[in-house]
């Protein structure tokens, strides 16, 4: 019996290990090589191709990450960080050696669409397949056809910084199975071409739910909180809610207003600061007219989310309220007005700001600390700026000011803290 | 930094209804002794439509903003000074005022391209064109401001007669050059490319000095400060940063022409040319 008993408990054993190995195994196989492919190289030469190309890389804004601060453009080297470890981005000019001058079509397909690299292994999501995937067969040829167009840079790609668990790709099977959807868009034929365009692009090429949503302890996006706003892990900055939801959301903002700012960096109800800035400057001020308005149709139709109640505070909030008036009226309402509604065209208004009214406060903190430009783009080559205040105002006199901005005129928003100001007073450069 | 914004709407509202009312009285005067009803009529609807309009733009509470570069880079001018004066007294935001246009540009290039190291720095000119950056870099280039004098820490006389001997004669046996073989003759500068050494804190000198052999503020290549840097001692930078931060400021603090010198070293900041013109 107890030799029996011992066979059963090795049996079962080795089936648990069998079926963590098939489930844990990889599920990708290597595509097929540069020669094999099925891909005419003469067919990706084509000028057309590559001028559609390079139009859609500009719009999924490849370049962002794949080029290093100062360094050769999509030649690699950004470090993506995240919670779980850096993950460099990989040299995507055509290089043999370091890039993808090796890459067939189909491997390019497989890691775009599936998430999946040359050798079968799986990618990690902070390459945001997880949008990709809905990018069409057509439209990722050309961008297969613009990247291989481009001079090639002998880089080699940085090592992964990740620890244990996380360095262990088979892992992500598991992550993919709750978070990853593989298909490429599908147009609803009960909306307009002009939606239909909108929606692929921003959940799509556009990867704009990459950072606005709120991610759980696992990196992962839950589909039915698409858009709806998060905090940007790591580099935290919070991404607004896209929705037209009141205080933080997009309530108010005409169609006009949403072309405005991905065009030109500005609108009557906002600014873009911080990576969105970096979005604008290189990505979106470059689209058409027409996917702009497609963009604005798309992130109009989204419903408002039920409003979160507004708390007030148990805490008697009043001093350090009135204290941020007086800091308000010495130091901000020149530029942005008693009113806060800013001076059109020059400074953005802060009554009814979705990044003033974001449920944390971050993004307020950090302009008050950093100051800054609004992006140069065509439509506004000369940006009027913002001071830093950060040598200037203490941490409670930053809560404080804060803290009134949130609470004035519209807007609605939970107070600040000075522990939060302290959290933020690093300098976000990369 | 508070003078260089505009003033509130409210104050302009108050000068405009005085201004309007002494203009109203004398041109009152004008009328009863012209008798020309017309030119009354035509005032009067002049007054009413300017205060008309006044009155909305109080409505509107929007400040009026000037429409000048001045304005437009607050972001600068909060730390440097509208002027790009800096703060002589800690040396800890660098004096911009005169410097060449040319190395002002290539500054805000090298912060850009994480070249030079500063997080609000990378930070602010992170998405500005190279054209904006040059209108920037022209601006502070054309301010006129005198220099102060900053504190001076003690340093003996060894330590002075050291820095001098570095400043105008180099130090041959480590390979370094005397500064003033590429920052002029009277250590100004030299167009467009050359920031001039004197009239500058101690603190800001040494600190720069010392952050090219940190790696944190670098160039194109060839880097030559950061070879001459690196063949420094730590006594010599500080000796150097001494006798420049003490010197007595020539009559003229502007840099002086291009094409005057001729470099010792091969230097990628200087262009083809190597010296800059």
């Amino acid at each position: 019996m107890k030799t029996l008993r011992r066979v059963v408990i090795v049996v079962v054993l080795l089936g648990i290990a069998l079926g963590a190995w098939l489930f844990l195994r990889n599920s990708g196989t290597p595509p097929v090589s540069r020669e094999a492919s099925k891909i005419d190289a003469a067919s990706l030469k084509d000028p057309v191709l590559i001028a559609k190309g390079q139009y859609l890389t500009t719009v999924g804004d490849c370049a962002a990450c794949h080029t290093a601060q100062g360094g050769a453009r999509f030649a690699g080297g950004r470090v993506v960080g995240t919670p779980f470890g850096d993950i460099p981005a990989p040299n995507l000019t055509p290089d043999r050696e370091t890039g993808l001058g090796d890459w067939s079509f189909e491997a390019f397909w497989q890691a775009l669409h599936a998430g999946i690299g040359r050798k079968g292994e799986l990618l990690y999501p902070a390459f945001s397949y997880t949008s990709y995937t809905k990018v069409s067969h057509d439209d990722a040829l050309a961008i297969f056809a613009y990247l291989q167009s481009l001079a090639p840079v002998h880089q080699t790609s940085k090592p992964l910084g990740l620890e244990f668990p996380y360095n262990v790709r088979n892992s992500l099977k598991a992550w993919r199975a709750l978070y990853f959807k593989e298909g490429e868009y599908q147009a609803d034929p009960a909306k307009s071409a002009a939606w239909n365009r909108g929606a692929y692009l921003v959940q799509g090429l556009g990867h704009c739910n990459e950072c606005h949503i709120a991610r759980d302890s696992l990196g992962g996006m839950r589909g039915d909180q698409a858009l709806s706003g998060g905090q940007i892990p790591v580099q935290n900055w919070y991404a607004p809610d896209l929705s037209t939801q009141a205080n933080g959301g997009l309530e108010g903002w005409a169609g006009q207003d949403i072309v405005d700012l991905l065009k030109t960096g500005q609108s009557a109800k906002g600014t873009a600061f911080g990576p969105m800035a970096e979005v604008v400057a290189q990505s979106t001020q470059h689209m058409t007219d027409d996917d702009l308005q497609a963009i604005a149709t798309y992130l109009q139709s989204l419903p408002a989310r039920p409003q979160v109640a507004f708390e007030k505070s148990p805490l008697d909030t009043t001093s350090m309220v009135n204290q941020g008036a007086k800091i308000y009226g010495e130091r901000c309402a020149d530029c942005h007005g008693k009113d806060g509604n800013g001076v059109a065209g020059v400074y953005p208004p802060l009554n009814g700001n979705s990044s003033v009214n974001e449920p944390t406060g971050i993004n307020a903190i950090r302009v008050v600390l950093l100051g800054g430009f609004p992006p140069v783009t065509k439509g506004n080559p000369r940006p009027y700026s913002m001071p830093p205040f950060a040598q200037q105002l203490s941490d409670s006199d930053v809560a404080a000011a804060v803290t009134y901005i949130r609470q004035a005129w519209g807007n609605k928003a939970a107070l600040v803290q000075e522990r939060d100001v302290i959290k933020y007073r690093q300098t976000p450069v990369d | 930094m508070r003078h260089d914004v505009a003033k509130p709407q409210l104050s302009r509202f108050h000068a405009g209804v005085t201004q309007g009312r002494a203009y109203n009285r004398g041109m009152d005067t004008i009328a009863k002794l012209c008798q020309a009803r017309r030119v009354f009529s035509a005032v009067l609807l002049f007054a009413l439509i300017t205060a008309g309009s006044a009155a909305r733009a109080q409505e509107t509470g929007a400040p009026k903003v000037p429409n000048t570069l001045q304005q437009r880079i607050a972001s600068c001018t909060g730390c440097h000074g509208v002027h790009g004066e800096g703060t002589p007294e800690s040396g800890f935001f660098p004096r911009l005022a005169g410097k060449p246009a040319g190395y002002l540009a290539r500054q805000l290039k090298d912060f850009q391209d994480g070249l030079r190291k500063y997080g609000p720095m990378e930070y602010t000119v992170r998405h500005l064109s190279p054209e904006y950056m040059h209108e920037i870099a022209d601006y502070f280039a054309a301010q006129e401001v005198p220099y102060a004098r900053s504190p001076l820490p003690r340093v003996s006389p060894e330590a002075l007669k050291r820095g001098e001997e570095l400043a105008t004669k180099g130090d041959p046996s480590r390979e370094v050059p005397a500064c003033i073989a590429c920052h002029g003759t009277e250590l100004t500068g030299v167009q467009p490319n050359v920031p001039g050494l004197v009239g500058l804190p101690y603190d800001y000198l040494s600190s720069q000095l010392g952050s090219w052999r940190t790696k944190t503020r670098a160039t194109v290549a060839p880097d030559c400060m950061a070879e001459i840097a690196n063949r420094l001692s730590a006594s010599d930078i500080s000796a150097v940063s001494a006798w420049l931060a003490g010197r007595e400021l020539p009559s003229d603090m502007h840099a002086q022409p291009a094409g005057t010198i001729t470099p010792p070293l091969h230097c990628g900041v200087l262009g083809a040319t190597g010296d800059g013109a």
